[in-house]
């Protein structure tokens, strides 16, 4: 792949990348969340079409219209979210989209001769008879694999194939992916984990923003040049924040554990504690739990044992209302589904949270006065660029509708925030307001919980740093001690055992 | 000439998606295709069309009598099809009415005929309320298996009206608890006058039936519009995601819309027991229910707008009958109408986002 570019409205995803994957390889891409790694891979196998740039296979180049041009070239790609049908058995999936025929119908025969012949030589044990929604990840996965070599793939895209399977899973995999390339197979493997790329890959290619970093033997590296090239060196934005003494404890979570929405478990026994005027940085690779913690914090998830206390009250299994009430204000991280309601107008979005408070609830009634004023006041504000108050939200711009959300909660005066990758898809300017607005809540003494992805927005913004692995704090840093490596190597598992 | 005519090519594009965007163009649009179709089909099934419309229209409009028919059919239509919008505008798909109107009717005809002596003051307001009360809790099992597992209510509804279809037929059946022994048909007893709703407007049958329809319309538009019930029921309804982080139990809301919703459709087959039949006929309905979806949506879903759309489906109704007397065009035409209606309407969205993509034109506010 030789100058690959592909933009998105508003985004550079990869910005002239090179790279070259040599046959029999394993060959990991390396980069943090949105450094456009998948998107790279979805514009190798067909899926985006790209800018600019060309794609070479065994040295001549090649125009893919679809995923289907690509595994006739025997490339495959393997989804960070499987594509297989729930209610079909492995067979079937496997088969799908080629099936062998005789006489019209499906030959199911031949096809589970083939795979169970595919399935022992590169030792993926699959039950082919199970119906693929009462099976295991790992074998959802081994599936996937077998799909692609049953259409006779021999160069396999994994995007972040760990991500979603349990630790003995993944040493199956390692092993399988050994076989895979012992039987002559290309592997290119999607990861943002340090671990999986020095534990088995052959080369590795680093990116960072859409750019490709460098390209190295892993056996010429180690963890802590990867982090350096994965996190960059940027400056750290410089953020005005006078100094303070945090005051009291305005948040308590204890021994918390939960399990996330596959019912595994997301948060192993988790304990920290906030405290007004003070900014809390939460840390980590995306998936260890921090978006279970963000919705214990606001009663959306039920802890299955542990405490959660807000000044000084109990609220373990309370409701989100009761969180709510108690001064809790929240800014989801997806803005679009949690946060607004598209299609409602900008007033109706903001009295969202008030519905049964004063002055807005008067007996049955919503006062639609009270409402606007409410929201031409935020509007005022929170400096938000709409043309009146009655424009559905979806119409404005990401920025606008993240102010509009943080406009409606600040007002609140809560006394806990608990902001959730508040900047994520914004531009520079809204991100220095967000930010801003973040810095001022500490200023006022409200104590304020930062979930994010983004380490430099963490260390501009935080007085201390949590960084989260697996569902328990893997580290603690403060703002003054926190460098960029060691909370990468932390975010990686580096230090997990400590 | 070239660039003149591709413009204006595109001039034409450009209106077609803003009709189609533009609720009440979009309604207008959706009744004249129907109609349009329809047109064309009569002569296919040896119906004059000109004739058969002319004497539709005299059959809806053309004489007090008419006119009181029309406004009589759009009765039922008009209050469950505000029980459709209701159900809608919290996400839910409440395809349940007809049963639900059948419970309303057998609760109605029930209080209606076995008690007697009260004064019409207070036997008509109880008819009145039973039929509501029926609906609801017709509508309480579907409310409660969506809000506690999930399962989706256009099945349940679906499955509740087979159980009243039979529940009600049961009822007036030849050994069934309601049927009038003295009478041949399949009927209950007949209601005593005090729970009759009183006729209107003198020389037709119309009942204070449609005054009781159009506060409803009134009540529903305030509750949505107005309202911290209705607020939550609508933001529930648009994104339950957000109703959440907002401090609205998105379960709670799909009870309490059902159970308004399924109320609805009760009443209206009260209404239509107290007004019209005053017993309880086996399939008095000739699918009010299902039609209401055609209503609601040919109404935007905007209970104001609604009482438009019913009265004129109702028109449709009356003036199909002189239709078939006269024309000898089966009243069940109408049927393609609604059909064609419905088509269009949940057509209109995905079809104005398609030509919008392809033309590559940009919404902006």
């Amino acid at each position: 792949m030789r100058g690959i570019v592909k933009r998105f409205p508003g985004v550079l995803a990869n910005d002239d990348v090179d790279l070259e994957v040599t046959s029999g390889e394993v060959h990991c891409l390396l980069g943090e969340n949105g450094a456009g790694k998948t998107t790279l891979m979805n514009v190798l196998y067909g899926l985006y079409s790209r800018d600019r740039g060309e794609i070479c296979v065994d040295g001549s180049p090649v125009e893919f219209k679809g995923p289907s041009d690509a595994i006739r070239h025997g490339i495959g790609m393997v989804h960070q979210h499987f594509m297989l049908v729930p209610v079909f058995s492995v067979v079937d999936n496997i088969v799908l989209g080629s099936e062998p025929t005789r006489g019209g119908f499906i030959d199911r025969d031949r096809a589970r001769r083939e795979i169970l012949a595919l399935s022992r030589e590169y030792n993926l044990p699959v039950d082919l008879d199970a119906q693929v929604r009462d099976i295991s990840v790992g074998m959802q996965q081994r599936a996937e694999i077998l799909k692609l070599l049953y259409r006779g793939a021999r160069i396999m895209i994994l995007d972040e194939p760990t991500a979603v399977l349990t630790p003995k899973e993944v040493d199956e995999l390692f092993k399988i992916i050994c076989a895979l390339k012992s039987s002559g197979c290309t592997i290119v493997f999607i990861t943002h984990k340090l671990r999986e790329v020095m534990e088995f890959s052959d080369r590795v290619s680093v990116l960072r923003r859409g750019r490709r970093v460098a390209t190295l033997e892993t056996a010429n590296t180690d963890a802590a040049e990867l982090v350096k090239m994965m996190v960059g060196r940027e400056v750290v934005a410089h953020v005005e924040k006078s100094d303070r003494v945090p005051g009291r404890v305005v948040a308590r979570v204890d021994e918390v554990t939960a399990k996330n929405q596959r019912q595994l478990p997301a948060l192993r026994g988790l304990s920290f504690q906030v405290s007004e005027g003070e900014i809390v940085g939460i840390a980590g690779v995306e998936g260890n739990g921090q978006n279970e913690l963000a919705e214990i914090l606001t009663g959306h998830r039920k802890p299955t044992s542990g405490k959660v206390t807000l000044q000084g009250r109990d609220m373990t299994g309370r409701s989100p209302k009761e969180f709510l009430r108690a001064g809790v204000a929240y800014i989801p991280a997806d803005r679009l589904r949690d946060g607004l309601i598209a299609e409602f107008a900008l007033f109706e979005n903001t009295t969202l949270g008030y519905q049964d408070s004063l002055p807005f609830a008067k007996g049955v009634r919503l006062d639609q006065g009270e409402e606007r004023l409410f929201c031409e006041q935020i509007v005022k504000e929170f400096e938000i660029k709409a043309t009146s108050t009655s424009v559905p939200s979806g119409l404005l711009s990401g920025g606008n509708q993240q102010k509009l959300i943080i406009g409606r909660e600040l007002r609140r005066d809560p006394r806990l925030l608990v902001a959730v990758q508040p900047t994520r898809g914004l531009d520079v300017g809204a991100i220095e307001y967000v930010h801003s607005q973040l810095i001022r809540a500490r200023e006022e003494g409200k104590a304020v919980i930062l979930i994010s992805l983004e380490l430099n927005e963490i260390l501009s913004l935080s007085d201390r740093i949590l960084v989260m692995y697996e569902g328990r704090i893997a580290g603690e840093f403060t703002s003054a001690e926190a460098s960029r490596e060691e909370l990468g190597l932390c975010m990686a598992g580096g230090r997990a055992s400590q | 000439m070239k660039t003149q005519s591709s413009f204006q090519h595109r001039q034409g594009i450009e209106l077609v998606v803003a009709v189609l965007e533009e609720p009440i163009a979009r309604s207008l649009l959706a009744l004249f295709l129907a109609l349009a179709v329809v047109f064309l089909v009569m002569p296919v099934l040896g119906a004059n069309p000109l004739g058969a419309y002319s004497s539709l229209f005299a059959g809806a409009f053309g004489s007090k009598q008419a006119i009181g028919e029309t406004s009589l059919a759009m009765t039922p239509l008009l209050i469950s099809s505000l029980g459709f919008a209701l159900a809608y505008k919290c996400g839910l798909f409440n395809i349940g009415l007809e049963g639900q109107i059948q419970v309303g009717a057998v609760a109605a005809a029930f209080v209606g005929y076995s008690i007697h002596g009260l004064p019409s003051a207070v036997h008509l307001p109880l008819a009145l309320a039973a039929s509501l009360a029926a609906g609801a809790i017709w509508g309480l099992g579907p409310a409660i298996l969506k809000a506690r597992f999930g399962i989706h209510e256009v099945i349940s509804t679906i499955m509740m009206n087979y159980i009243a279809f039979k529940l009600s037929a049961y009822m007036v059946s030849v050994q069934g608890p309601m049927k009038d022994r003295l009478d041949l048909m399949p009927a209950s007893p007949v209601i005593e006058s005090s729970a009759k709703l009183a006729r209107i407007m003198g020389g037709t049958r119309l009942t204070w039936g449609i005054a009781i329809a159009l506060v409803a319309a009134f009540l529903v538009w305030f509750l949505l519009s107005k309202t911290r019930l209705g607020y939550k029921l609508r933001v529930v309804g648009q994104n339950h995601f957000a109703a959440e982080v907002g401090g609205i139990r998105a379960s709670h809301y799909y009870v309490i819309a059902m159970m308004l919703s399924a109320g609805l459709g009760g009443l209206a087959g009260g209404v239509e027991t107290l007004g019209v039949h005053y017993r309880l006929l086996a399939s008095f309905s000739p699918g009010y229910g299902f039609d209401a979806i055609a209503v609601s949506l040919l109404g935007g879903l905007h209970p104001l707008y609604i009482i438009v759309s019913s009265f004129i489906f109702g028109a449709l109704r009356s003036g199909a009958i002189l239709m078939q007397a006269k024309e000898g065009m089966s009243k069940d035409i109408v049927q393609v109408i609604s059909t064609v209606i419905i088509f269009v309407m949940s057509m209109a969205d995905p079809l104005g986002r398609l030509i919008k993509r392809r033309i590559g034109l940009k919404t902006n506010a």
